[in-house]
């Protein structure tokens, strides 16, 4: 029997003291996939750590903008899971400027650079990273395939 | 964030008594190690014992003390590293920068060795 299909919706404060419930349910999202065949602790690890890299990039980027509406002060988070992949989209509501193509294809770390580690997990812990321009805001959508 | 602060044999021993290093609370960790290198403990050993969990911040963090303290010839040892935890640092190749010893009695061992 294939896998269902499962979304779960979250919207947070842009507050780093969410971090924690985010990366848990990245965690628990590993446990309930029903036929995964890889290291189940290490995918736990992982999609934790990329929730709370895609989240932190979005708080950041929020608080980089001076946003008066209520809405604009929440990070949305949607989790897709389905039979052969997880997709990742966490919107934010910033100017968008610091994250780029280049940036998400970085395949090395530069150890001069303390800040590009979070966006360098992404990109070498997912299948595919992604950050586009929407009308209200901008969208980092990441991709891992199962 | 709870951190404890030991001296031991010339070096100061900082332990993190958080199971997860995030955004939330990198920040008071850098600072932490920042102001003991400030304050001439330029030799730090971290115990990791107790962490679960440690994002890019946290491992920024550790890498803007290890710059701080090598800039003053001192060092930022690491020790008790769960495994999840390790493969970040091997996944960035920060195995390579930092010094990692299983725990306490070996880290201090390979310093005096070195002395002598």
């Amino acid at each position: 029997m294939s896998q269902s299909t499962i979304q779960i919706d979250v919207l947070i404060p842009t507050q780093t003291k969410y971090l924690d419930l985010i990366g848990h349910i990245g965690e628990r999202v590993a446990k309930v996939l029903d036929h995964y065949q890889g290291d189940r602790d290490a995918l736990a690890y992982h999609l934790n750590l990329v929730l709370t890299e895609a989240t932190t990039y979005a708080i950041k980027q929020s608080h980089a903008t001076e946003n008066t509406n209520a809405i604009e002060n929440n990070v949305r988070i949607l989790i897709k899971i389905e039979a052969d992949s997880v997709n990742i989209k966490v919107y934010d509501h910033g100017i968008g400027v610091n994250l780029n193509t280049e940036t998400l294809q970085q395949t090395e770390l530069d150890h001069t650079k303390e800040n590009n580690i979070g966006l360098f997990f992404i990109k070498k812990l997912m299948d595919s990273a992604t950050y586009t321009q929407l009308d209200d805001g901008n969208v980092l959508e990441i991709i891992k395939y199962l | 964030m709870r951190l404890v602060e030991e001296k031991i044999n010339g070096f100061t021993l900082l332990s993190i008594e958080e199971e997860r290093i995030d955004a939330h609370n990198s920040e008071e960790l850098k600072l932490t190690i920042l102001h003991l290198i400030e304050d001439g403990e330029i030799n730090i050993i971290v115990q990791l014992k107790n962490v679960r969990f440690i994002d890019g911040s946290g491992l920024g963090a550790l890498l803007s003390g290890h710059k701080n303290a090598s800039s003053k010839s001192g060092k930022i040892i690491l020790i008790t590293i769960q495994p999840q935890v390790f493969s970040m640092f091997e996944l960035t190749r920060l195995d390579r920068v930092f010094e990692i010893y299983a725990n306490l009695d070996e880290a201090i061992n390979c310093q005096l060795e070195r002395l002598i």
